[in-house]
């Protein structure tokens, strides 16, 4: 039997445009990095300070939390707590009704993606307007983020140009990135001003001082959480750190790491309404920060490094199996290596706990991870909670639910054989006797390779003439 | 600078003796060339390593714990592989954490070194390229790569080979798509992986491919053998032997046990751990691939 994610994989690899857009894209992507940290040392530098600066604020997590949330309302910010993601939405909404708003404009949030916030508002007639270009690009296409930071990647020029000119008949047909970008840019600016309510996500959470911190490119995130009159911020509760000298060294890292700048156009740092006197910003600002099985992830000493992330989407850019597959292949919101260790955990590992396996534990993710999530190490573990016997120690949801009696057997088997050198040896040297008779088909190895060739005789026979000891 | 030491273990990798034998016979001649006496345990199998990256930890520990108690005397553990060498010694502390065994795992993780790696870092191995002139293309397998960090040393070996030419291909550090179980239970993954990577290595024309893991060159080059024209592979012991080696496929001159080996029989100063003869080099320094 097939899983699912193996039919949309089969579907995806089998669409060249799509596998051509991602390869250009990602080695643009990986490019760009190497050319930001020319000096090797500083950038190890870099990323065992940044370790260690998440690394510090999780260790005080629930400690910060407080203090955040007292510097927050000090400064007139509104916090709300939600556990799940319907009680996220449920906030927005009662945000929006407060209001009286009937559509809401967003700057890009991979946290609302997450709550499947667009949905949730828009089977409540609200409309939800994505300001980002790529956002803007997918909503038109009905589709979903394919990369954390750039949601429209799998598309190419071309392909967008022809789905602009079908949802804009109006406008004249071009090919051309400016005048593109110009034309969203155009219908989105108008929104900005009709729209009450404004939506963002997060990148720091700055405890010491109640500062919301923004990365972004386009202006659109300044735009959402300035021009309309209620800001409404959404994020994951570990994006907290503890003070503000810690946000330069991560603020360098993060876009260093995702798009190879070194600074973005946009850095907006978030610190309240729109005080009296003031001309302009939001007369009101909200924080909504989400759980969503996160303390579950923090609850455990080793799977706690997941939420180190900055979400900078290296790990996906330098990923083979991402390359190849694209990100809508995983099914999930968050695509790649960070997808494969997050959403098994989130979801359960009877839901996504095939993503854990879908890796080749090469470690190109850890390599450049800028904070030192050892992902091989992390999929490996969630292998071993999906398919353990006793489940008692973990707290992994989905633990042992991708035990089967067959599998289990195998590697019992298995064991027993690696653990009887005399009768191992036995087999292997039978085998490589008889290997004429061994089976030429082997299913999913012989798709597209030879059947392995056994050697005339095996190293423990050959060994024999070497003039070697045994012990 | 680790002392050179006078005996090692070997560990020869399940892949290797059901594979790739002639791999670790022409790794073991290129340790006792340099002087290096070796012990091979004949009771050991496997490292353990598909089960623990199957999910499958309590069966990895009972074949890894087999294995440990063949290595008790305090000397290094040479391995063929990047793979199998990262396992031992990166993962069998994880796998033994708070095990009554763990003390002993740990010793055992902290005496593994990948063969490349002792051959150029512990034994300053000097070679002496008697081969034609030879274009290689490199795949240095992930674990060997980033798990080890020696993927520079299988490059500075064959830097020693005079009439080696190395060819680069695209994307060399990029993964073959092997994984071990991730072949079969992610096929389509793994098969778009390893058709770029042969696509890249053909590409760039060499004569043989060479690597320091059997798993990637089973995968590589079951490839290209179904598309029916299979690039000759060698994994890097195998073709060291063969190049320092005069006539690798004739019987050794001058009579069993009494052949001038290479390194002796040159002209140039005999590299300082040059040891015995091995009186085999004749017999199995032929090209298996």
């Amino acid at each position: 039997m097939i899983t699912q994610f193996r039919q949309t994989v089969r579907a995806n690899l089998a669409k060249p445009e799509v596998r051509a857009n991602f390869y250009r894209a990602m080695d643009g992507l990986m490019t760009r990095r190497l050319d930001q940290f020319p000096d090797k040392a500083e950038l190890e530098r870099l990323r065992t300070q940044s370790m260690a600066i998440r690394a510090n604020a999780l260790s005080k997590l629930p400690e910060l939390l407080e203090t955040l949330e007292a510097n927050l309302i000090r400064n007139g910010i509104q916090v709300h707590w939600a556990e799940t993601a319907e009680q996220g939405n449920q906030i927005v909404q009662a945000i929006l009704e407060r209001h009286n708003a009937k559509s809401i404009i967003k700057g890009k949030s991979m946290v609302s993606e997450e709550m499947g916030m667009n949905h949730f508002l828009e089977t409540l007639g609200i409309e939800c307007l994505e300001s980002d270009l790529g956002e803007f690009i997918i909503q038109l296409d009905g589709e979903t983020p394919s990369h954390i930071i750039m949601p429209a990647i799998h598309k190419n020029r071309i392909q967008i140009a022809k789905l602009f000119h079908e949802k804009f008949p109006d406008i004249p047909y071009t090919e051309d990135v400016d005048e593109l970008t110009q034309m969203a840019r155009r219908i989105l600016r108008d929104k900005f001003y009709a729209t009450t309510v404004g939506l963002s996500g997060v990148n720091f959470m700055v405890a010491e001082t109640g500062t919301l911190c923004l990365v972004e490119n386009e202006g659109n995130g300044r735009m959402s959480t300035t021009a309309p009159s209620v800001h409404i911020a959404v994020t994951g509760i570990e994006k907290v750190v503890e003070s503000l000298s810690d946000v330069p060294p991560l603020l360098s890292i993060l876009t260093r790491s995702a798009t190879g700048q070194p600074i973005t156009t946009y850095f907006n740092m978030i610190s309240g309404p729109r005080k009296a006197g003031e001309k302009d910003g939001p007369e009101e600002v909200h924080l909504v920060l989400l759980d969503n099985g996160r303390s579950n992830i923090y609850s455990d000493p080793e799977l706690l490094a997941t939420l180190r992330c900055i979400r900078c989407g290296a790990c996906i850019n330098h990923c083979p199996v991402y390359v190849r597959i694209g990100g809508h292949s995983y099914g999930t919101v968050y695509p790649g290596p960070i997808g494969s260790i997050l959403e098994p955990q989130k979801a359960g590992l009877d839901v996504h706990g095939e993503l854990a396996q879908a890796s080749t534990l090469c470690g190109a993710c850890s390599e450049v991870c800028p904070v030192r999530i050892p992902i091989p190490s992390i999929l490996n573990r969630l292998r071993y909670d999906g398919v353990r016997k006793d489940t008692s120690n973990t707290h992994t949801v989905g633990s042992g639910k991708r035990r089967t009696l067959s599998e289990a057997a195998t590697w019992k088997t298995w064991a027993w054989a690696a653990t009887h050198p005399t009768i191992y040896h036995a087999g292997s040297t039978l085998a490589t006797r008889f290997k004429g008779m061994l089976p030429t088909n082997l299913g999913a190895w012989t798709t597209v390779r030879s059947a392995p060739k056994l050697a005339e005789s095996t190293l423990h026979q050959q060994v024999k003439n070497l003039g070697v000891d045994h012990e | 600078m680790p002392p050179i030491p006078d005996t090692i273990y070997f560990f020869g990798t399940c892949l290797v003796d059901l594979m790739y034998p002639q791999a670790g016979v022409s790794a073991m001649q290129l340790l006792q060339r340099a002087g290096v006496k070796v012990i091979f345990p004949p009771a050991q199998t496997c490292c353990g390593q598909p089960a623990w990256n199957s999910g499958y930890r309590d069966e990895a520990r009972s074949v890894a714990r087999a294995q440990i108690a063949l290595f008790p005397k305090p000397i290094p553990i040479v391995i063929p592989s990047g793979s199998c060498a990262g396992m031992m010694k990166v993962h069998y502390p994880e796998l033994f954490a708070g095990q009554p065994d763990e003390a002993q795992a740990v010793d055992v993780a902290s005496r593994v070194y990948e063969l490349t790696e002792f051959l150029v870092d512990v034994l300053h191995i000097e070679l002496r390229d008697l081969g034609e002139p030879l274009t290689v293309a490199v795949h240095t397998s992930c674990s060997a790569r980033r798990e080890m960090g020696v993927a520079d040393k299988i490059e500075s070996l064959l830097g020693q080979l005079s009439n080696v030419q190395r060819v680069e291909h695209a994307r060399k550090p990029e993964c073959c798509g092997f994984g071990g179980t991730f072949a079969v239970k992610e096929p389509e993954i793994s098969a778009a992986m390893v058709l770029d990577k042969v696509t890249h290595i053909r590409n760039a024309q060499p004569d043989r491919l060479i690597s320091q893991d059997c798993g990637c060159l089973l995968n590589i080059s079951g490839t290209m053998a179904k598309q029916g024209d299979a690039i000759p592979h060698q994994h890097i012991a195998e073709f060291l032997w063969e190049r320092i080696t005069p006539h690798p496929n004739l019987p050794p001159q001058g009579g069993k046990g009494q052949e001038a080996h290479p390194a002796q029989a040159s002209s140039s100063p005999p590299s300082p751990l040059a040891g015995e003869g091995l009186g085999m080099g004749g017999k199995f320094g032929g090209q298996s691939s």
